[in-house]
């Protein structure tokens, strides 16, 4: 009303308004709390793989963006799930109710996961997931507020299963851990094998958790296919990997392909038991320089342990998440998850690479070999690279997906 | 060729001798449970505990002291031995003049401390322990490659069960051991250290399921948990059996291998639940186990 | 030899009346705490008192068999964690309206209970305890092989909370937690009545004196087998309302550390008591979820509550408190 008229009443008016605009950049500065809750397994079996060192690598993502620098206050707060969906989801719930917890990250197990999935997506928050397996995470059960981001059944089938084929190995032998995920991991790869052209001699349900697995590796042996497909993890392939060196398996020309198999597996079964195994991950600690880099500032504060491709998904993951905060400057559960769908993700790890519709997220698999123990150059280095996937094979096409919200 | 209920006999015989195998594991640690149940009268919970301890501590022998398979064998067992001594004089001690419950729940209360211990210092991933150098290779049978060392863990299993029975059942000693479980105050009168002998009896029964754990460790991973659900199915055994039945407790344990290693080829999803089954079996029909004494 | 020593003190029958009014003050005041506790500040968190709540009464349906029939079962959680798997089947799948499903789940509670019992009473002591802990590893073992009813490793997810009665919407957890508190206080006032019906008294004789009481022209068995059925439904009672509650039935419900648990809690409160059990559950549970951040030293420091319970403490805090007050609670 005074602006368009110059007297003191309007400079003073225009000075409030200035004052007032001042006012809201210093709002708009204000630092934004973040608070991110690490959830995984701290005691069991996958406390080496996940545990503390996810925790400790989302916080270095809030250190290595800055995040205190562009205005975002990031508080990390961790705790054990146990790999109970019970556990999980009352942790879940409380951080979300009462403890102010934005984002959820990390947790494996599926059935967590699943669980985690669910209540983030009531709460309306924001879940990125990295250590589960089950692909129905960005298929059946997906939600417009998780993104999955290392890896998942299909592309452990897709890397291994195909790979192996391609390689001659073309008859295949399955000792599936008897739940959801073995089973899982046995159709999508049987189903890979065969379009190939491969062909399935056989499969042996084996009772979960396992200890012996020497009566179905004679079951496997006598079946004379040429791959024996473990799908299995953690404890089980463990076992399975050594007795099947134990009873001569690998000796007498048998390949084993580890569906799931982490770098830390390797490295409590030693190279001289697991020299040969052929596995796929989407991230090694040995793959590049900057991958290396990262890793040698990881490592210490691990006790010297390298990252497993879990943790390196926890610290992709956090770092996209925070870059969609200060883009948006917002902490609304959509406008972050449509900045971190529409904007390319990039960092030293896993290279650049999107999080697609389905929640997917998007990046190469590499195809391993276990090293044998002459060839390894010192601790830790375990890998050689036989095949680089890109992602759109390596990760399940949309068109083949069941999630409702790429169907909408 | 004639085949077997759709098997061939060769793939057969490779799974019973499997079978037998793992069985030497149940009759260890069945029989260890079976020592310290009859002269305690305490149902040790703590043996799967004890048993990962074995294997740990053969871990830690060779890894911090250098000391490799073969004295672990014997070392293992004496130091999870002592400190299983140490429990008894401890804790166990105190509970004698109430319900064996108590027993029961205090050995469970300290298999949680123990689990949690091993997991807070060593994870649990499982640490790799080696197969010993004279033991590596196998023998090709015609019917199936059999591992050097699990030919080995049969017979050291079946000397380690052969000479208790023997010790308890042949012996003076053994003769003390059998009197004190019958009636302890009239043992102690006749001038026989009975405490003692039950201090020393945990030490031996704990000293077994070290010695099985010692066994186990080249060929399942050393893991924190690895007695944790393994403890369930020896004390079906033992129920199976007859709770405090030596000769029992052996039989059973090779027994049930056996029967679990068929399982295995012909309904596998079930292996794992067929001794539960067995156990629940036997309850109807014998409530006493098989060898055991009705109470 | 004699089965002895799990055997709190005995109420003098002169001061029964006492007693009871004490113990009819207590009700009242559990009531009013049941219905203030959701306005209190950190533990008023509904999610969190509906845990408490049922495993309180899980606790104190596992306690009417130990404290007063002397029967110690090992294999509790098979009851609770199959009644969870019927309550949230009926729910997700049949879309049975909650009371209806939380029967169906007490229901199977009870049969269970019944095949499982008549098997277990005809051994005692240690020999009872080891067959219910394997009887239990039998469902825990179905439960893992029948994914199709639950879930297997998954558990049964996003269990719904259907309308009460087909009409009065659980959308909230304070309006669950109030159906929960109801549950929580008729169970344990059933209990309470139980342990006080001249049934209650037959059961404390045989288990203080198994053959006087076999001697006196009790049918001992029948009473133990009773007794079995009945704590079964509540553990089912209590698994079927949790299921409900907190939407979720899992592997964790069945599994035999469940059963250890459930030992603690009533240890830990007081067995042979009437409100021990509750404090018991609340202790514990209280204790994983503030404790939680420890990893795996909630593990160590449950056993050595454990031990050190078995070892200086088997009056329980409610025992204890008992002791004081000259009365028993």
């Amino acid at each position: 009303m005074t602006m368009f008229r110059m007297n003191r009443r309007s400079v003073l008016a225009g000075a409030a308004a200035t004052a007032f605009s001042a006012r809201s950049m210093a709002q708009a500065q204000q630092p934004i709390n973040i608070k991110i809750g690490v959830l995984n397994d701290r005691s069991g079996l996958y406390a080496d793989l996940t545990g503390e060192g996810s925790a400790i690598a989302a916080r270095m993502a809030a250190e290595d963006f800055g995040a205190a620098a562009k205005g975002l206050n990031v508080q990390i707060v961790s705790a054990d799930h146990q790999n109970k969906p019970d556990v999980g989801a009352n942790i879940a719930r409380q951080w979300y109710d009462n403890d102010a917890v934005d984002v959820i990250a990390d947790v494996p197990t599926s059935s967590v996961a699943l669980a985690v999935n669910q209540i983030t997506r009531e709460k309306n928050k924001i879940f990125l997931n990295s250590g589960a397996a089950t692909s129905d995470l960005t298929g059946s059960q997906c939600s417009p507020n998780t993104v999955h981001w290392t890896y998942d059944t299909y592309m452990l089938s897709q890397g291994t299963g195909g790979a192996m084929v391609k390689a001659g190995g073309d008859t295949w032998f399955f000792l599936t851990a008897d739940y959801a995920f073995g089973h899982a991991l046995e159709r999508d790869t049987t189903a890979v094998v065969q379009r190939q052209g491969g062909r399935v001699l056989g499969a042996v349900r084996t009772p979960f958790p396992g200890t012996d697995f020497s009566s179905f590796l004679l079951q496997a042996q006598a079946s004379r296919a040429k791959v024996i497909g473990l799908a299995n993890a953690g404890g089980d392939t463990v076992n399975s990997i050594k007795q099947a060196a134990e009873f001569g398996i690998t000796a007498g020309g048998q390949k084993l392909a580890g569906l799931l198999v982490f770098v830390n597996d390797v490295h409590a079964l030693g190279l001289q038991t697991a020299q040969g195994l052929v596995l796929t991950e989407t991230f090694y600690w040995d793959l590049n320089d900057s991958t290396r880099a990262w890793s040698r500032r990881f490592a210490p504060q691990r006790a010297g342990n390298m990252p497993s491709m879990v943790q390196a998904g926890v610290y992709g993951s956090v770092l996209h998440y925070l870059k969609a905060v200060a883009a948006t400057r917002s902490k609304d559960a959509a406008q972050a998850m449509t900045w971190m769908k529409g904007n390319e993700t990039d960092d030293p790890l896993f290279g650049k690479g999107t999080v697609r519709a389905d929640g997917r997220k998007l990046h190469p698999a590499y195809l391993f070999e276990v090293k044998k123990p002459s060839e390894s150059k010192g601790p830790w280095d375990y890998y050689k690279l036989l095949a680089t996937l890109p992602a759109e094979e390596a990760f399940r096409p949309l068109s083949a997906n069941a999630c409702p919200l790429v169907r909408a | 060729m004639f085949e077997l209920l759709g098997i061939p006999p060769q793939a057969l015989f490779g799974q019973l001798l499997l079978g037998l195998i793992n069985g030497s594991f149940y009759a260890i640690l069945s029989l260890g449970l079976a020592v310290i149940f009859g002269l305690l009268n305490i149902i040790n919970f703590t043996h799967g505990a004890q048993y990962m301890m074995g294997a740990f501590i053969a871990w830690m022998l060779l890894n911090w002291l250098g000391i490799g398979y073969w004295p672990s064998l014997l070392l293992a067992p004496v130091v999870a031995g002592v400190s299983g001594v140490i429990i008894e004089r401890l804790f166990m001690q105190r509970l004698y003049h109430l319900d064996h419950l108590y027993g029961l729940l205090l050995t469970f209360g300290l298999a949680l401390i123990i689990q949690g211990l091993f997991r807070n210092y060593f994870g649990s991933s499982g640490l790799p322990y080696q197969i010993p150098a004279e033991l590596r290779g196998g023998q090709n049978l015609g019917f199936m490659f059999l591992p050097n060392y699990r030919a080995w863990v049969v017979v050291a299993s079946l000397a380690v069960c052969l000479a208790t029975w023997f010790v308890i059942e042949k012996t003076r000693l053994g003769a003390y051991l059998r009197a004190a479980t019958e009636n302890p105050t009239l043992t102690q009168a006749f001038g026989i250290n009975v405490p003692l002998l039950i201090t020393l009896t945990y030490g031996f029964g704990v000293g077994l399921a070290a010695f099985a754990g010692v066994l186990a460790a080249p060929i399942y991973s050393v893991n924190p948990n690895m007695g944790a659900d393994l403890i369930i199915v020896v004390f079906a055994v033992v129920v199976i059996g007859g709770m405090g039945s030596i000769l029992g407790a052996i039989v059973t344990g090779f027994g049930l291998g056996i029967i679990e290693g068929l399982t295995k080829v012909f309904y596998p999803e079930a292996s794992a639940t067929v001794i539960f089954i067995i156990m629940a079996i036997v309850l109807l029909v014998k409530p006493a186990g098989l060898f055991g004494r009705t109470a | 030899m004699a089965e002895v020593t799990i055997t709190p003190p005995a109420p003098e029958n002169a001061e029964q009346a006492d007693h009871s009014a004490l113990h009819r003050t207590l009700f009242i005041g559990m009531a009013a705490l049941l219905v203030v506790l959701p306005f209190i500040p950190v533990i008023g968190y509904p999610f969190f008192l509906m845990k408490v709540l049922c495993f309180a009464l899980f606790a104190c349906a596992f306690n009417l068999m130990l404290g007063y029939g002397g029967l110690l079962s090992f294999g509790h959680a098979a009851y609770f964690g199959f009644a969870a798997y019927v309550a949230a089947y009926t729910a997700k799948h049949w879309g049975l309206t909650p009371e209806v499903s939380i029967l169906l789940g007490t229901g199977s509670g009870a049969v269970l209970g019944l095949a499982f019992g008549a098997l277990a009473i005809r051994r005692q002591g240690i020999y009872f305890a080891m067959i219910t802990l394997a009887l239990a590893q039998m469902v825990y073992f179905f439960s893992l092989q029948a994914p199709r009813f639950t879930g297997g490793e998954d558990g049964i997810q996003a269990v719904p909370r259907n309308a009460l009665f087909g009409v009065l919407p659980l959308g909230n957890d304070t309006t669950t937690y109030y159906l929960v508190a109801v549950i929580f206080f008729v169970g344990v006032l059933l209990i309470y009545r139980i342990i006080h019906s001249p049934f209650g008294q037959v059961l404390k004789a045989i288990r203080d004196n198994e053959a006087r009481a076999v001697s006196l022209g009790y049918r001992v068995n029948q009473y133990k087998l009773a007794v079995f059925v009945l704590s079964a439904s509540l553990a089912g009672l209590a698994g079927a309302t949790k299921a409900i509650a907190v939407q979720l039935a899992s592997l964790t419900d069945v599994h035999w550390s469940m059963s250890g648990e459930v030992v603690l809690m009533t240890l830990v409160g007081g067995m042979g008591t009437v409100f021990g059990p509750i404090v018991g559950a609340a202790v514990i549970i209280s204790m994983q979820n503030f404790l939680a951040g420890l990893g795996a030293w909630v593990t160590v420091v449950q056993g050595v509550i454990f031990v050190i319970c078995v070892l200086v403490f088997r009056e329980g805090i409610v025992g204890v408190i008992g002791k004081w007050l000259k009365k028993p609670l």
